[in-house]
């Protein structure tokens, strides 16, 4: 060893170029780590303002609703014919007619069938729901007349929330002066009132044309090669004749025949399509004369003297229309005192039409619509009316479901936990267990449902789609994580604790439940309380036990059919109404906020409790 | 070997040695699975005096005092054969339950660790789960009396509720014998004690020590040989697993009879 010669001691020379292109180099991966870093959060941060922004403004609309106003005779007649006051006649009394009647009675010119069933619509299907309750906790009411709240349908209430069409008013000029006061009505306007409207039809005709132009061009194309085609064929024809090849000419015929049509149907197809082009650019050529109103067009009404009328047809000065709305007088209006009203949408692109748009604006303007919370949301189960689906049944759902999860997961995982940290020989067999829940925690949900619907409903049973066989489920999908989760928090408790309780005679048990547990507990709490949360928001494994079905009673009891928060959002996603859309947003929401309020329990929990040694 | 060690003793020195002994340990071996940590290990302990126990890191000396209330036996591994009997009874006896034997004989580890609860807490729970106490006045009294007796209560009567936690590491560690006392042990086991720290309180501690000794018969591994020699009436030393030299004090300290004794006091090794 001592005769070994050591070199001498090696110093780090920080003066060199290589030295100070090492401390760049240190820098500059230093920065750039630190960019990556930034990068990937900032990433992250956005996503996630993107999808909460996103259901937010999509939910938000779900949580308020409009009704209608109504004054309604609660007529005896048709409540109560009998006039025994019993609740149950009462409650099988048909409120739906006289909601429809105070309805009816607001546009009394709706008369024909198809004007009424397109007024009936406007309401929803559970419009009478508030009335009746309120008529059979009350009889006296019957014969009275009240104004109550009525809900509408999903449509008109999307139209009052901005879904339908944009609504433009300009006031008229000039004086107007219509020639009836209802049915077909013209206006005439002493001023060019509706050349804009005019223009901007004609506009239309211009691309109308343009487009029937190109379909003309392409069509010709085909034309040219049918017409090609079909000469081809007449000289083979001729050809074969020639040669009087009878086979051959049999089988060419038919295909002459056959080339023949194809050519003439398209040429006339094309000759139609240049012809309306011309007529198209005759009309728009010709600035001032008369155009008719289609529904691919924005639609264009005028109101004046407390109606509407709806425009067919339109020139500088006058249009020639329908009225939706009858007009109290065919007196003329002064310039100012009527409106030119533009829907934007064109009616053949949205699910109200004119009438149905007109009437709710009119209703509108005489203040019977109001904008309330929507409590029936939180309030009712699901139904196939937007209007009328509401989560109480899925939360009750998801309520009862979790109750089940946590009474069989809590003490079963604790108590798990405890054997296995504490009080389990360390063996092979333990050893098995062990690995055998860490993979446990790692299986698709998907397997637990099907797990579920192998053992619990077809070996042993057990109702189906009902909370306790979905909290049966769950809690085998969460007891993994609570074991896992309850081991780490009772290994962090320093082994000191416990043989300091050793030490003055406390046995391993009581050392345990003395003081490494109470020390464990909010380990066990969080790790349970995040177990719970990712139960919530289990869906698959439910889908396989029948949680899936269209239940709308709210379930009173752990055996009941019910469906849960997140396969409700899952059943309504798919559901093609535009009403539901919001909904299934608004009920993310609600899940959101429950999962929030347990992971910040959980981080609160982990907060005051936490101790450090 | 061990045999010859063992008497050789000085009658002036050693009054000690003329009690009855308190703990007997005869051929006691501790493996831990495959390794022999403790090989026969011979001694007795007299009553009512302090017995340190030195020697290098990883010599033994811990294994051999947690035999002595069977803290062992949380160790999967550890086992243990020979015999050690406090008062003629044996320890290892399949009769004898352990958690008894541990209210019989208390110990204080290297580091304190209170109970992450109150002071009073602390110093009753020992009394609490062996039943000690009648009432609330008489385990107000034994918690008293053993932070009295543990020299701390001066300082903390005023706070007995405060998390037993927040004290210093010398009270806290103080706090840890009064609630070894609390329970009555006969003998005090002390793992290191004064280990974790400073002068000052270490001083407190080995006073502490020395009034103890009155009432309990007092094992402390230590580190420190001048701690050993201030506390101690007779210091066993151990080496690579051995009982090298036991005896008083004065004499291991002074005349050692073997070699291993005399370099690891004199510093040649350790």
């Amino acid at each position: 060893m001592t005769d070994m010669t050591l070199s001498g001691i090696r110093t780090i020379d920080l003066g060199t170029e290589a030295a100070k292109a090492r401390v760049k180099a240190r820098y500059r991966a230093e920065s750039r780590f630190r960019f990556y870093g930034l990068a990937a959060i900032g990433i992250t941060a956005i996503f996630l303002v993107v999808v909460l922004t996103d259901i937010i403004v999509k939910g938000l609309p779900a949580f308020t609703q409009n009704v209608l106003q109504l004054r309604v005779n609660i007529a005896a007649s048709e409540i109560d014919p009998k006039g025994t006051r019993n609740p149950a006649d009462i409650r099988a009394g048909d409120f739906q007619a006289l909601v429809r009647d105070a309805l009816r009675a607001e546009f009394p010119d709706a008369k024909d069938r198809a004007s009424r069933r397109q007024l009936d619509n406007i309401l929803s299907s559970g419009a009478s729901d508030y009335l009746r309750e309120r008529v059979v906790s009350d009889p006296s009411l019957i014969g009275q007349t009240i104004t109550v709240p009525v809900l509408i349908s999903s449509d008109s209430d999307l139209y009052f929330k901005g879904v339908g069409t944009n609504v433009i008013q300009t006031p008229g000029r000039g004086t107007a002066t219509p020639s009836a006061t209802s049915g077909d009505v013209e206006i005439k306007s002493t001023s060019n009132d509706f050349a804009n409207a005019l223009a901007s039809v004609k506009q239309t005709l211009t691309t109308q044309a343009r487009n029937e132009a190109r379909e003309a061009e392409r069509l010709q194309g085909f034309a040219l090669r049918a017409e090609t085609r079909k000469k081809e064929l007449e000289t083979e024809l001729a050809a074969a004749k020639s040669a009087n090849n009878a086979a051959r000419v049999a089988v060419l015929e038919p295909q002459l025949a056959a080339a023949t049509d194809q050519a003439t149907s398209l040429s006339g197809r094309v000759k139609e399509l240049r012809d309306d082009v011309a007529a198209l650019e005759q009309r728009y050529k010709n600035p001032t004369a008369s155009e008719p109103i289609t529904d691919h067009m924005p639609s264009l009404l005028i109101a004046l003297n407390g109606g509407v009328v709806k425009v067919t047809e339109v020139t500088d000065h006058s249009v020639k229309g329908e009225t939706l709305i009858a007009l109290t007088s065919d007196n003329p209006a002064a310039p100012g005192a009527w409106q030119i009203v533009n829907y934007q949408t064109p009616e053949g692109s949205r699910r109200l039409n004119d009438r149905v748009v007109t009437w709710l604006n009119n209703l509108k303007d005489k203040g019977l619509i109001q904008s309330q919370f929507n409590w029936r949301f939180f309030s009712s189960g699901d139904s196939r009316e937007p209007e009328l689906a509401g989560i109480r049944g899925a939360l009750v759902g998801s309520a009862l479901t979790l109750f089940v999860t946590l009474v069989l997961c809590l003490p079963l995982g604790v108590a798990g936990a405890i054997y296995l940290e504490e009080f389990a020989p360390k063996n092979w067999w333990t050893e098995i267990i062990e690995v055998n829940i860490n993979n446990l925690a790692a299986v698709p949900s998907i397997v637990f449902g099907l797990l579920g619907l192998a053992v619990f409903l077809n070996f042993f049973g057990l109702p189906r789609s009902a909370p306790v066989v979905g909290g049966l489920v769950l809690a085998l999908l969460v007891l993994p994580t609570i074991i896992i989760a309850s081991r780490a928090a009772l290994k962090a408790v320093p082994p000191s604790i416990k043989e300091a309780a050793l030490g003055v005679g406390a046995s391993h048990q009581q050392a345990i439940f003395h003081h490494v547990l109470p020390l464990a507990m909010p380990g066990i709490m969080t790790g349970t309380i995040i177990g719970m949360a990712h139960a919530l928001g289990e869906t698959a494994p439910l889908l396989m036990i029948g949680m899936v079905a269209f239940i709308v009673e709210t379930p009173t009891a752990i055996t009941d059919a019910s469906t849960v928060l997140p396969v409700q959002i899952f059943l309504w996603s798919d559901l093609p109404e535009i009403g539901f859309q919001a909904r299934t947003a608004a009920a993310i929401m609600v899940l959101l906020a429950f999962l929030f309020v347990m992971n910040g329990t959980a981080i609160i929990l982990r907060r005051r409790f936490e101790r450090r040694w | 070997m061990d045999a010859m060690v063992k008497p050789a003793v000085n009658p002036a020195v050693a009054d000690a040695a003329k009690q009855l002994p308190k703990v007997v340990a005869r051929n006691v071996n501790v493996y831990y699975g495959e390794k022999h940590a403790l090989k026969d290990v011979n001694v007795d302990i007299p009553e009512r005096s302090v017995m340190a126990f030195i020697g290098p890191s990883g010599c033994g000396k811990s294994t051999f005092l947690r035999c002595i209330n069977r803290m062992n036996d949380t160790i999967p591994v550890a086992r243990v054969t020979g015999k050690i009997e406090i008062d003629n009874l044996d320890i290892y006896d399949k009769s004898l339950d352990v958690v008894q034997l541990r209210a019989r004989v208390g110990m204080v580890f290297q580091k304190p660790n209170p109970f992450p609860k109150s002071i009073y807490e602390n110093v009753a729970y020992g009394p609490r789960i062996h039943g000690m106490a009648r009432s609330r006045a008489d385990l107000d009294e034994i918690v008293t009396s053993s932070l009295k007796r543990a020299g701390l209560f001066e300082e903390v009567k005023d706070r007995l509720s405060d998390p037993g936690t927040g004290l210093s590491g010398g009270q806290q560690q103080r706090l840890c014998i009064a609630r070894a006392i609390a329970v009555g042990p006969e003998v005090i086991l002390m793992d290191e004690p004064c280990s974790a720290l400073d002068p000052i309180a270490t001083a407190r501690i080995e006073e502490l020590i020395d009034e103890l000794r009155q009432n309990f018969t007092i094992i402390i591994v230590t580190h420190s040989m001048q701690q050993a020699a201030r506390v101690s009436q007779r210091t066993a030393f151990f080496h690579l697993g051995t009982l090298v030299e036991e005896g008083p004090t004065e004499t291991v300290f002074t005349t050692p009879h073997d070699r291993r004794t005399q370099d690891y006091i004199t510093g040649r090794f350790g």
